[in-house]
This record gives C-alpha cells, structure tokens and sequence, in this order.
C-alpha cells in the first residue's frame, strides 16, 4: 500500500521532468522505458479493484518493453494526458528511431529514393505512420517473394510498386537525382522517403558522436554531488531497486486479508462521530416504577456533616485552641483527632490560604463511599430515665433502718464479730485487742469486758432463750462464756447445761476437739468451757435450739474442717470424711435437720439425719465469704469478696436467682433480719446496704427485693470497712462492726 | 432416617455474602475495572452482622460484598464495554509496538466510549433521589472546575465540570434557592433549597491546587465521570422546571447589553459565552417570558385546632422566606477587585441584588465604580483612597452575615479596618444545653426586633448577657452534681452526729434545725432514683451509664467553652482598662 502511494507521488513529478528530457535523443529509449515504468506503476492503482489481472498485465508489459509496437501505444496513452506539443515531439522519435538505422543502411548503398509526402512529418503522428503496414517488425524478407509486402489496418494487402527498380534505374536515379543522397528506402512500405535538411543534419551531428539536439549545452555548469553542505536526501542518486516497483506479495496478501476482514465486518468502518455523550435530556421524564427502588438492604451513604462555629474562618475567641489543646491535638494520632483541622482566626477574608487537604479529603470521600462496608447500626434513641426500672418506693416498705443511732466504742481492735442476745437486750462483740465486750443496746453502755488472750475470730449468741451463753472462737479454742446477763432462772439453766458430763470419746485421737472447764480467773470472767481443736477456728454457729454448736477450721488440705459439738453431752464429731474444698462458714437450718457448708465457690446442704448431701447451690462467684439462712429456711444469701451477694431460692434452682452487684469492694457479712422482710450486706467499702427481700408463700411468685437504704458511717482503716453485720432479733435494726473499732446501730 | 446431614455455611448469612476477590472472579474483570464498576454503579462492600459466620468460621479481615448486588452486576452492558476497552488497549499496544501507524490511527478513530444515562437512570429512579446524592457531586465538579488543565485530568473534564457549575449556579440564581452560605477555612460552603432538599456544596478559594501524591486521580476521575452525567441531567431537569433555555442562554436584552467593544481581551470566542454566563451579572433567557413570576400562594383550608395552629406555622415560615428571597432587593452593589468576586456575586444576585465589578476584573460588569446610585461597596482592604459619601464601604462578610441571620445587619461592624465579628456557622442548630456563642444571642435578639442598646452601653450588655448564661449553665451544672452534693451533705451529717454522740456524755442545748421540705423531698428522690439505679440489669445498666457519660460530657464541654469566653473576655476588658488609663 505504502508503495503505492509513493509511486503514485512519484508520477506526479514525473511530467514535468520528462519535458526536459525529450531532447535528449540518445536518452530517448531510457525515458521510454521509464514511462513505461511509470506507467505500469500506475496501473495498480488504476485497477485496483481487481488485482487477479495484476500477473497478466505484468506479463504482457515485461514482453512489450522491446515492443516498439506496443511501446508506441503506452506512449500514445500518456502522450494523450500530455498536450499537443508534446505528442508531436514523440512522434518524431518514433520515426527517426527507425530511420536512423535505415540511413546508414542506405548511404551506404547511396541508392536514391522518391520524396514522398515530406508535410506528412509536420503534423502526422506515428500512429498513422504504422498502420501502414501491419506485419508488424518481422524481416521483410519473408515477403520477398510475395506481391504484396502486408497489411493494412482494413486488412487489404499493401502492394510492392508495380515497377521494382533494378541496378540501371538505380544508377540512373544516382546519376539523374540530386536528392539521391538523402532519400532512404523504407522497407516496410518499400518506399523510397527523402530526408530533410534538419535530418540530414541530425543524421550527420550523430555521426560525428555529438548531440542531437542543436540546443544542447554539453557544457553547463557541473552540479556537484559532494559538497560541504549537509543533504537532506542521500548522495547516492541510485535508482530504485526494480522490487520495489513490483507490488509486493505480502502486500497482495494483506490486502485481501483487510478485504476479508472488512467483508466479515471484523474491521469497522470508521465510526460516525457520536456526540450524544455530552447532551442531555429529560431523563426522568417517565419516572415510572419499572426500576423498581433497590434492595431493602441497600444503605445509602451518610451525608458529610456539616461545618461548625470552630470552621469558621473568623471564629469567637473560645473555639481557638489554647496551648494545652494545640498540644494535645499535635499528640493525638490523626485518627483519634476529634477535628480534622486546627481552629484558626484571620482578620479579613482577603487574608484566607487555600486549604492544603482539601483534595485529600474529597478523595476520602470517595473512598468511603465506594469502599467503606456499611452497617445498619440501630442508634438507641431512648430517654435514659425510662431505663430505670420501677420499684416500689422504699417509704411504702418500712420500717428499715434508716438513721445511725448509736455508736458503740471501746474496742481498740477492728471489732471482727458481733452478736445479739436473743432477747435483743444485749449485744456481744469480739475484737482483734483480745477482749469480748458486752454492751447493753438501747444505751450503748458496756456491760462486761471479758479478756479472752487472743483476737476473736467468731462470736455467736446461743439462740435459745432459755438459757444464756455465747460461743467465742479463739485462736483454736472454742469458750463458751455464761455473761450472766439475764435472769437468775435462765443463767442457772444455762449452768445446768454446761454442767453435764462429760462423755468419754472412743479414742484420744489428736484430731478431736478436747473440752477442758475453766478454772480460776477466767471462770470468773464467765468462762466456763473451752474446746481445744486442733486447728485455729475461724467460725462457730450455734443452732436453733441451742444443743449444739458447729466449728469451722479452714484447711485446705484436710477433711478435718468442721466439728459439730454438741454442749449438754460435751461431744464432738467430724461429719465429714472427705474434703470437698476449704470451707468458708457454715450454717444450720433453723428448722429442719440441714447443715449448709459454703466452701469457695459453691453451698452444699446436707440432711444430718439421713447424712448425704441435699443440695449443692452454685454462687456464681469467686470466693464466698459469708452466707445467711432466711427464718423460713427457703431462701439462702451468699456475699462474696468479688463484690457479689447472690439470693438463692431453693426451691427454685441451684442457681442464684438474683446477683446483686450493689457493693464496690468485698462483701464481708450478710444478714437476714429474723422477723422483718430485710436483708442487709457489709462491704469493705464501708457501707451497710439494707434491703427489702419479701418472701411469699406462694411457691409461684418469686421474692421481691428492692434495696432500701444504704448506710454509712463507718471509716475505711486498713482497706477494711463493715466487718459484720447483724440484725435485732425483733426490732428492725441493725448493728454493724467496723474495721475502725467501732459498733454502729443503725435505727 | 435424618437425611443428609447438614454442612456448614451452606446456607443463611454465609450465602447472602461474597468476598471481593470471589466477586471479582465471578465478573471476571480486574481489580481497577471491578473498582470503576462499583464506583459507578454505587455497590459497596457489607459489614456482616455475624462476621465469623460469613467469614465461613475464619476471622481474617475480608470485605463483603452482598451476593445479590454483584448478580446485579453480571447483567450490566457497561462490563462488555470494559472488556472491550480492554482488548481495544491491548491491540493499539500491539499496533504500537509495530509502529503500524494506519492501524494506530483507525483503533483510536474506534475506541470504544461507553454512556451512564442508564445508569443514572437506575440509581436514581426519581428525580427527587437524585437530588438528594447531588451533594457530593457538587462538591466534586466544584473541585475539577478549579483544576488546572494540566495532567491531573482530561481538560475535557475540567471544562464540563466548569460548564455544570456555572449552570448550577446560574440556577440556584434564577430560582433564588440559596438558604445559608457559610465561609469556612476549608472553602465555602453553601446551602441551597431546591424542590424541598436542602443540598449543601463546598467550594475551594480560588487558589492553584498542591497536587499530593497520595491520591488516586483515578478514582476521583471516575467519580466525577458520573457525576457530570448526573450534574447534568439534573441540571436540565431544573432549568426545564423553571422553563429556562437550556443549555443556558443570557437574556437577549442582557446579552446586548454585555456586547462591548472590548469583549475579546477576556477570552477566545469559543470561551466567551461561558464567561459570561459565569459572571453571574444578568438574567437567563426563557422559554416563556414572563415578567414577573407568579408567586404559588397557599390555598387557605378551613382547619381547625392544632392543623389550624401548624398552618399558621407555615405561613409564618412562608412569610419570612419570602423576605428572605428578597433581601437584598433594591440593593447596588460594587465589588473591590480584591474581593472573591464570584462567590459574592453569586450570593448577591441570589438574593435579588445588583452587582457589578470593575470592567478589567472580569467580563459582564453592568456598571462602573463612578456610579452614584451604588449603596454599597464591598472592599477588603485597609483603606480606600476616594470614598463617595453616599454608599457604604463594607467587608464582605456582612454579605455572609446578613444572608445567615436572614436581615440586613448594621453595617457599623463592618466597616473599613474595623475588628469582625465573629463568622458564625449557619448549620449549627443549638439544642437546649448546648453552648451557645453570645454573638449569636445577639444575632437572634435582632431577628427577634429588638433594637440593641446604644453603643456605650453596649458591651456591659453584652457581658451581661454572657454572666446570665453562665449562670444558667452553673445551675445545670448544679442539677447534675446534686447527687454527689447530697450524699456529701448526707455524710457530712451523719459524721458530725456520730462524732458528736461519742466525744462526751454531755447533752448540749439543741438548735433547731431549719430543714427545708423541699430540698429533703429532692434529696429523698435523689436516693430513691440511686437505689433504683442500683437494681438494674447488667445491660440496661450499660446503656444507661453510656447515656449519661454522653450527657455529661456535652455539659462539659459547654462549660469549657463558657469558662474560655470568660476568660478571654476578662483579658480583652483589663486590655482595655490599661489603654484608658
């Protein structure tokens, strides 16, 4: 294709070049056969269409080129493109080419010829000249012997003349004609022609070896190839190569591959310029509800929010940033910042920068809206004061406690263990200075100071109202003191009781509890019995009706952690074989033959007269730390040191059936109040909290608790706040011991 | 008996997602073409309420895409022009690499090209849908229309993006829709009500851009691909609305009058007409001319009791947008060439001023500085040299102002080298508790009508003010610490009592204590309110801390604010005290 194109450049130079070179006769058949070139060069793009026809034309041209025949009719086609004088010019090359050669022929024969038609060489052309004869250029010898020398163009036979000169006519035409010299015998019409001066003169010029033509300068100034000057085209002036005027296979090949590919419509015409991209229209001008809205779960994205006061490029003074937020702003991670930019405050507008993220944050923009996940996140749009639930009043469930009425002082010790008589009047209290106090309620007056020699880990009234004692725990002793506090009838009952026999033990084993009577000094203390363990006891609890007294030793290891005693007949056992944890506190059932042992993490009841455990209460909590059995016996709670107080229901389940995470620190006691709906809790964040635990009867309603009160007074010393914490056995208060020595009673 | 037995995440929220790499095979395109087509056909990536579930038991972090979404995808004619486009760079790379230069030639004449109408079409079913996302794609073409034509994008772009805004704003003229205009350190922002949306739109100073690196051109040149679609569409839609010629075309009149001598010093002829409209100084043309518009009145509907009380409301409202439209009616304005002059001409005609600028500013001034019926001049700098006696020189953030607080501000505190007053952002709705700057209770005291006291007594008003809502705050701020006051009180007293009952058997003469009923009864319910607190549930609870920590912490915040003026203002008076003395 390429070359194509090129040569057909090339043929539009071409005429204007050959103008000049006509002249030049001995050029001549040269630019011929260039025409003919330039010619065949054109025809591709001529016939274009239908290159099939490219083999034969090339034969036929190829063949042709020693054509003067066939020469003569190319040049006839492109003289026609040429003007008039041009043609004229050809003609007379065609001419004397062939004359040329006869001339020589002939002067050397000298035989003189007619003039004939000598005006025919102004304006004939040389197409006329060979239709003469249509043989074509064969040797006119193979006409010799015939009458005619050929044909012409109807067909007809051209005839010798009638006369043929022979060697006389010939002298004589020598001798006779002055023009002899110059007339030329054409064999192909076997005339005789006559030259004319200019191609006398032309014949003669050639023979002496000069040019043809007359105006020829032979001697014009040389063009030089090689100069200092720097070409743009190439020195070497080499015509090109003879390939690249033939049309190329390949190029035929790709041809018809484009035409092919065009017919199956794989290359597409270029395409019409379509400029609707940039129009508009009324697109919503059907808004009909075929596009059906999207998905239910399609979230459309948030909308910037938008610019606050602090935005502004002209603020008030208090959205600038002081130094300590510059700071704090330069500290923070960016993501952290709770604004994107720094306040700040320019006189005028005219004095405003561009703001130097302002692409950036357009382009997060876009990243969150092509690539952030969404989520549907359900905003809570709720008053915070409908969250709190609704409780009866605590005025409409008194009486509680409510007021701090007493104070009890005297101990030096953190007072580690209150107890209340039975009958309410008297209060017992056991410190960490070695002494159990006896104090008289309503006035808060001490009674009695008994020394014990150690810190008293347990106190526990003997809940029996019929006689008067009090168990004391003590390093690994347990005393049981008469305090004399009551009627003479009950403190004699009382001795009776300690008084019993004492029975013998089946083995002197050093892991029974040895009871001994005091004597001397502490007997006049009021100390009658002590129970040596073998362990230091850390609890004792009596049981309902009074007989009997339940010891805790914590060990870890051992399954000797409870004795279980019983007073009127001075015996101890250890109800259990096995050690299921290290016991916390146990408890007796206030009615019914249950034991409660609360070890860390959970409280197992057992039935002491078919002797297997019942239950086993799961508390939820890390460490328990102390447990209450509500007067019906239904209902247990269990404070714990993780701040927890969990209320079980036994009949319910063995799950507690409220977790009440009212305290900050450890629960150290808990307490139910022996005839009120109250149950109280101390922690060692120094707070009492009463609350109101309703019991039904009904197995179907669960108990109410609403806390009522929360009672302060105690200080905190040694992060320890309320040790303990107990009820009056019939009024509602409550006294609390503290681990700043002090009893409180809260009325 | 049981059947097969079931498998894992073969069913429920495991097959309602597709990671994006799955998605991305299933459509079969690359990650940047997977990217366009989201971008373009608005899919996002799901957070999945239950991630392990859909994560099929794994926990790696991985974007989710809705399975339904990307079958949505499978089915848009937009992929097999992406594919085409592929394989269109893919053979001019290869015609390239021979330097076939016919074949390069013909490839580009047929580079695939793709059209979003339907797409427009598809997201934004409703006219009003559309509306409501033009937000950010205002935002965007504001942003290309400052670009400049150098690399970042295709100067086509930038010229659309140019066009579309112009149009807009010429829009937002015509209809006189501009509500808020708020200038901020980032741009300015405005807000504009058109067809019942509010649509608010961000546009940087007229400043060169820093160019960062970080950012992906890409990304943003495929957005805003879309959005000159949309832009445009709805530009169209509007202009049709208020029966404008679109694309638009300056009123004959004004058309003539711009024609000057020296037109051509501003722009090529190609650009002129762009120029023009983007000067904002005249009218558009429309297709049926009327003179005035007819002003669509509510029709009165008996109503009665609380309709009746909503559509007093109303008309109210009405009544004061339609003062608001007009508020710079009658007004002439001309613009100092240092001022911003398309924002403030843009805010001006909105609100039916007249305004003009000098004639080597820019193209379409209708009048000169010379003119004696100009009432106002907006300058920014220090001082003018010849000042006519019969305007007002003014800085250009009362324009701002007056439109924000809806009257026309006195201009006192904005003349020539005076100190501003604080620019206050319009958005900023203050609910009760919020802080609230004192200009703007000044502000809302003038739309009220009250005239503000003369000027020396003006600034002890002002401080007034400012003690009085301290005040209130210090008694929210009360309400709030009650609690812990009246425990404090609460042990206080009993520590005293106990302390007195056990330092001496000694009765002294009681005082009667004078308790007040009702600051017991508060405390009684203070305790009841803590008690009840205390029984929550565990959850409820939560909830319940959280409210409050957040209520507080916006309290706290408030008061911070409130010391901080407080404090500055303290400064600001001794600064004053020292000069007069």
């Amino acid at each position: 294709m390429e070359g194509n194109r090129e040569n057909v450049q090339i043929i539009e130079k071409r005429p204007g070049m050959k103008k000049k070179e006509k002249t030049d006769k001995k050029r001549s058949l040269e630019d011929e056969q260039e025409d003919q070139l330039i010619d065949f060069n054109k025809k591709p793009v001529n016939k274009d269409e239908d290159d099939e026809d490219l083999s034969d034309s090339e034969d036929s041209i190829y063949s042709g080129l020693e054509d003067s025949g066939s020469d003569s009719e190319e040049d006839e086609e492109e003289g026609s493109d040429d003007d008039g004088g041009d043609v004229d010019d050809n003609a007379e090359d065609q001419s004397l080419e062939a004359e040329v050669k006869k001339i020589e022929e002939e002067e050397e024969e000298s035989e003189e010829k007619e003039v004939k038609r000598e005006d025919e060489y102004q304006h004939d052309s040389s197409d006329e000249e060979d239709i003469r004869n249509t043989v074509g250029n064969i040797p006119m010898e193979w006409y010799k012997d015939f009458p005619h020398i050929g044909y012409d163009l109807d067909g007809k036979k051209i005839y010798k003349p009638i006369r043929n000169k022979d060697e006389l006519d010939e002298f004589l035409d020598k001798m006779e004609n002055p023009d002899y010299w110059r007339t030329v015998h054409d064999k192909m019409t076997a005339s005789d022609i006559v030259l004319s001066d200019e191609q006398v003169d032309l014949v003669n010029r050639l023979q002496r070896g000069q040019f043809g033509d007359v105006n020829f300068n032979e001697y014009e100034p040389t063009v030089e190839f090689f100069s200092k000057d720097v070409m743009i085209h190439p020195v070497t002036n080499r015509p090109a190569h003879k390939r690249s005027f033939i049309p190329s296979l390949t190029e035929k090949e790709k041809v018809s591959k484009l035409v092919h590919a065009i017919k199956m419509g794989w290359i597409k015409p270029r395409r019409v310029e379509d400029d609707s991209k940039g129009r508009y229209y009324d697109l919503w001008a059907s808004e009909d509800s075929s596009i059906s809205a999207k998905h239910k779960m399609h979230l459309p994205a948030p909308k910037i929010p938008l610019p606050g006061h602090e935005e502004s490029y002209n603020p008030p003074p208090e959205y600038l940033f002081t130094e300590e937020e510059q700071s704090l702003w330069d500290q923070q991670d960016p993501i952290d910042r709770k604004l994107t930019f720094i306040p700040k405050k320019f006189d005028s507008l005219r004095q405003v920068p561009a703001f130097s993220r302002f692409i950036h944050e357009r382009f997060e923009r876009c990243l969150d809206l092509y690539l952030c996940p969404r989520q549907r996140k359900m905003r809570v749009n709720v008053n915070a004061e409908d969250l709190i639930p609704k409780l009866p009043k605590p005025k409409d469930l008194q009486p509680f406690p409510t007021t701090q009425s007493l104070v009890y002082r005297g101990h030096s010790g953190l007072v580690r263990s209150i107890s209340v008589s039975p009958s309410g009047q008297w209060l017992a209290s056991g410190s960490d200075d070695g002494s159990v106090r006896l104090w008289e309620v309503c006035t808060s007056r001490c009674m009695k100071t008994i020394q014990v020699g150690g810190s008293v880990k347990s106190i526990a009234w003997n809940p029996n109202s019929s006689v008067c004692l009090l168990a004391v725990a003590v390093n690994s002793e347990v005393l049981i003191l008469s305090p004399a506090l009551a009627d003479r009838q009950v403190v004699s009952s009382s001795e009776r009781l300690l008084a019993a026999p004492q029975e013998e033990g089946p083995s002197e084993e050093s892991d029974t509890a040895v009871w001994s009577e005091a004597e001397g000094e502490e007997l006049n203390q009021g100390i009658r019995l002590k129970i040596q363990h073998p362990k230091p006891v850390h609890q004792v609890t009596w049981h309902a009706k009074g007989n009997y007294l339940a010891s805790v030793m914590p060990d870890h290891s051992s399954h000797l952690q409870v004795f279980v005693h019983q007073v009127s007949r001075r015996r101890s056992q250890n109800p259990f074989r096995k050690s299921k944890g290290l016991v916390q506190c146990v408890s007796f059932h206030p009615i019914r033959p249950y034991f409660f042992v609360a070890t860390q993490r959970s409280v197992r009841i057992y039935n002491l007269v078919k002797q297997e455990m019942t239950k086993k209460l799961q508390a939820n909590s890390k460490w328990i730390s102390s447990i209450a059995i509500h007067s019906g016996g239904d209902h247990v709670i269990c404070g714990s040191y993780d701040c927890r107080l969990s209320w079980f229901d036994l009949d319910l389940s063995t799950k507690p059936y409220k977790m009440l995470r009212h305290h900050k620190k450890a629960v150290r006691s808990v307490a139910y109040h022996k005839g009120y709906p109250l149950f109280a809790s101390a922690s060692d964040d120094g707070s009492v909290i009463v609350c109101h635990g309703t019991v039904y009867n009904d197995l179907l309603q669960n108990p109410l608790i609403v806390p009522v009160k929360v009672l302060r007074g105690h200080a905190i010393t040694h992060n320890l706040g309320v040790l303990d914490v107990t009820f009056h056995p019939t009024q509602p208060w409550v006294f609390s011991s503290g681990a700043d020595a002090t009893i409180r009673l809260f009325t | 008996m049981g059947g097969l037995p079931k498998k894992k995440f073969e069913r429920g929220s495991a097959t309602n997602y597709i990671t994006r790499n799955r998605a991305r095979k299933k459509l079969m395109l690359s990650l940047p073409d997977f990217r366009r087509l989201c971008i373009l056909k608005g899919i996002y990536p799901h957070e999945p309420k239950h991630k392990k579930k859909v994560n099929k038991g794994s926990t790696a972090p991985r974007t989710f895409y809705l399975l339904k979404d990307i079958r949505f995808l499978l089915h848009e004619p937009i992929v097999s022009k992406f594919r085409e486009y592929k394989i269109f760079v893919r053979k001019l790379k290869r015609a390239y690499g021979k330097t076939e230069w016919s074949d390069v030639e013909r490839l580009k004449d047929n580079k695939p090209t793709y059209k979003l109408d339907h797409i427009v079409k598809e997201r934004y079913p409703t006219f009003i849908d559309a509306l409501r996302d033009i937000d950010d794609a205002l935002c965007m073409c504001f942003l290309f229309s400052t670009f400049a034509r150098t690399g970042k994008c295709h100067v086509q772009t930038i010229q659309l993006c140019r066009r579309l805004t112009v149009e807009w704003m010429n829009y937002v003229v015509a209809s006189r829709a501009l509500r808020k205009v708020f200038l901020s350190i980032k741009g300015i922002y405005y807000q504009a009500e058109v067809m019942g949306q509010l649509i608010t739109w961000l546009v940087p100073y007229q400043f060169s851009h820093d160019h960062p690196t970080d950012v992906d051109y890409r990304v943003m040149a495929t957005f805003t691909e879309l959005y000159t679609t949309l832009l445009g569409f709805v530009n169209f839609r509007l202009y049709h609305s208020l029966n404008l010629v679109y694309p638009p075309k300056l009123d004959s009149k004004a058309e003539s009058e711009l024609k000057e001598e020296h037109e051509d010093d501003y722009a090529m002829n190609s650009e002129s007409y762009l120029e023009k409209l983007s000067a904002l100084s005249s009218s558009l043309a429309r297709v049926v001319s009327t003179d005035e518009e007819e002003e669509a009145k509510l029709d009165e509907f008996p109503a009665e009791g609380e309709d009746m009380e909503q559509m007093e409301a109303i008309e109210k409202e009405q009544k004061q947008l339609e003062t608001q439209k007009k508020l710079f009616e009658g007004l002439k304005f001309f613009l100092n060439r240092e001022v911003p002059r398309e924002s403030l001409a843009f805010t001006i005609r909105c609100f039916g001023g007249r305004v003009s600028w000098d004639k080597s500013v820019c193209i379409g001034s209708t009048y000169d500085m010379t003119d004696e019926t100009i009432t106002h001049q907006i300058v920014d700098r220090p001082n003018v040299d010849k000042q006519y006696i019969n305007r007002d020189y003014i800085q250009p953030q009362w324009v701002y102002d007056c439109v924000n607080a809806k009257i026309l501000l006195p201009v006192e505190d904005y003349f020539l080298g005076v100190t501003l007053p604080p620019h206050l952002s319009p958005f900023v709705e203050e609910k009760e508790g919020d802080y609230v700057p004192p200009e703007k209770l000044k502000i809302m005291a003038l739309q009220r009508g009250e005239k503000p006291a003369q000027e020396q007594w003006h600034d002890d008003d002002e401080d007034e003010e400012d003690e009085e809502d301290e005040d209130e705050e210090e008694e929210e701020d009360n309400d709030d610490d009650e609690e812990e006051a009246e425990e404090e009180n609460l042990k206080q007293m009993e520590e005293q009592r106990s302390q007195g009952k056990s330092l001496q058997v000694k009765v002294t003469p009681g005082k009667v204590k004078a308790d007040n009923p009702a600051r017991l009864k508060e405390e009684e319910m203070a305790e009841e309110k803590r008690l009840a607190i205390m029984m929550m549930k565990k959850k409820e609870k939560y909830l319940y801390d959280k409210i409050m920590f957040g209520k507080k912490r916006k309290i706290r915040e408030a008061n911070k604010l409130a010391a901080k003026r407080k404090a500055h203002d303290d400064a600001e008076k001794g600064k004053k005290k020292k000069a007069r003395k």
